[in-house]
């Protein structure tokens, strides 16, 4: 028997924006569940996760990611469908491994959804690529959180973060945080990140064009999200997902 | 097809138009033309339904219907069609997609039946050739990376695909150079002069007029309509400016 491990707090970093009360009555369940994939030297893996939760609305996955060197992984994924949803990914990367992740982050009413990723560089010449779009409407709550350890003798990195939301009203939060931690001192670590509205300029040009109001948010959403999925080169994968991102769209707008 | 009568409005408090009337049949191009701050661009976007401009006074009618009391996705389905002075870039969609969804809705407003992607590809192809727009640029997000002239040419591209019945042109000439600003004129000609057509072309310079014939030319200043005349006035303007035209009404 092990022991259950004790709910998280808002102190602790990686919890921070989460919901604890949705969380408190499935954590005895899930509390250090987690998904173990390693990719062998040389290899690439892909997938696709998309939350989904039923009774009680609350979905956590966890993945511990472990990239063996050369060896690629691409994740792409939903943060949808629950009351509280989190997507927790930790990857460790060995020398020249390359980490792709594609999230979008939608939601609304008063949904928390959340990714949240802890890239380890621990070897040199790794590279990492993290691309998280969120569309929030009403008061829900969407959050990025993405740390990035480079080791001391993890040399020639390229890590990179692009996180960008949308509010679709004035009362939903996104909240965005990049942390790095960096030990060696030649690596190029960027991150970025955006929170805006939908341009009414862009609208108005659109509708005056013949294209309803709703239809128009529609299709800039759509390429506001599709940044996320261009990585996914799999053309089938794609379009899945992206199908079932655009079907939340639909009915969160 | 368009009555203006005794049109004011005003952006923020701030009365722009001041009692404009004017009255387009089909068949016929009129140019406004007039100095800076005149009001020109927001006639036109009074006329588009764009937000932020309060109509205060007066009456704008298309083909009978209160223009002022429709959206501006219904006026389009109606058969407007406005062209931007600063056509706006939408990343991430695409021209062809764009047009495409803005055709159909237009189409499916109307009852018509949708255009397929194949038809749909072939009328733009045609309309970019005859605006001499690499179609390549049919594959680009909408007016992302365009330069002034290239923008310009695609809201003519946009035009040609449409086929409106009116046609607001805000300052479509502007940040042309004389060969596009031929093709673009050219353009206008092939697509809407038409008899059952209309365009209002708003313009400071009268070198479009050379390409684009209007039957009225109408001199805006402060608001309001202050001189109407034919072709010949855009040349009197050009030689004598504004101030004295204004004067002399």
């Amino acid at each position: 028997m092990t022991e259950t491990l004790q709910l998280p707090t808002r102190r602790d970093e990686a919890w921070r924006y989460a919901d604890l009360d949705a969380l408190a009555p499935v954590w005895p369940d899930i509390a250090g569940k987690r998904e173990e994939i390693l990719v062998s030297a040389g290899e690439s893996a892909s997938r696709q996760l998309i939350l989904e939760a039923s009774d009680p609305n609350v979905a956590v996955e966890t993945l511990a990611i472990r990239l063996e060197k050369n060896a690629r992984f691409a994740l792409h994924c939903l943060a949808i469908g629950a009351d509280y949803g989190r997507i927790a990914v930790e990857v460790t990367l060995a020398k020249g491994a390359h980490f792709e992740l594609g999230g979008a982050i939608l939601g609304t009413g008063d949904q928390t959804l959340e990714i949240v990723t802890d890239v380890r560089h621990i070897e040199p010449g790794g590279t990492s690529n993290q691309v998280v779009r969120s569309v929030l409407g009403e008061t829900a709550t969407g959050s990025f959180l993405g740390k990035v350890s480079v080791a001391r003798d993890a040399q020639k990195i390229d890590a990179s973060q692009s996180v960008k939301a949308m509010l679709l009203d004035r009362t939903a939060t996104a909240n965005a945080k990049p942390e790095l931690e960096i030990f060696a001192d030649d690596v190029k670590c960027a991150h970025g990140a955006t929170v805006g509205e939908l341009d009414k300029q862009a609208l108005f040009y659109l509708a005056s064009r013949g294209i309803p109001p709703a239809e128009a948010r529609r299709l800039m959403l759509q390429a506001f999200i599709a940044d996320a999925f261009v990585s996914l080169e799999d053309e089938a994968a794609h379009d899945a997902i992206e199908a079932k991102a655009l079907a939340v769209l639909e009915a969160i707008t | 097809m368009l009555k203006i009568d005794n049109l004011h409005a005003e952006i923020g408090g701030t009365e722009i138009l001041k009692g404009l009337s004017l009255e387009i049949a089909a068949g016929e191009i009129h140019a406004i033309m007039g100095p800076n701050g005149a009001g020109k661009s927001t006639l036109a976007y009074v006329l588009g339904g764009r937000d932020g401009y309060e109509v205060t006074q007066g009456s704008a009618t298309y083909d009978g219907e209160d223009l002022l009391d429709m959206d501006p996705h219904e006026r389009a389905a109606a058969g407007l069609f406005l062209g931007f002075q600063y056509p706006v870039e939408i990343p991430g969609v695409s021209n062809v997609q764009f047009l495409r969804t803005a055709l159909n809705a237009q189409r499916k407003a109307r009852g018509q039946e949708e255009l397929s992607g194949g038809d749909f590809l072939k009328l733009a192809r045609e309309q970019a050739s005859a605006l001499k727009m690499n179609a390549e640029m049919l594959k680009r997000a909408v007016n992302v990376g365009f330069s002034g002239g290239e923008k310009k040419r695609n809201e003519m591209v946009q035009m040609g695909i449409i086929d409106p019945k009116l046609a607001i042109l805000d300052e479509t000439d502007s940040g042309l150079d004389i060969d596009a600003l031929r093709t673009v004129g050219e353009g206008i000609n092939t697509i809407m002069r038409k008899p059952e057509k209309a365009v209002l072309l708003i313009t400071h310079y009268q070198r479009l007029l050379d390409v684009v014939k209007p039957d009225y030319v109408h001199v805006l200043v402060d608001g309001r309509i202050v001189r109407t005349g034919g072709a010949d006035l855009a040349h009197q303007l050009e030689e004598q400016g504004y101030e004295a035209i204004a004067e002399a009404a």
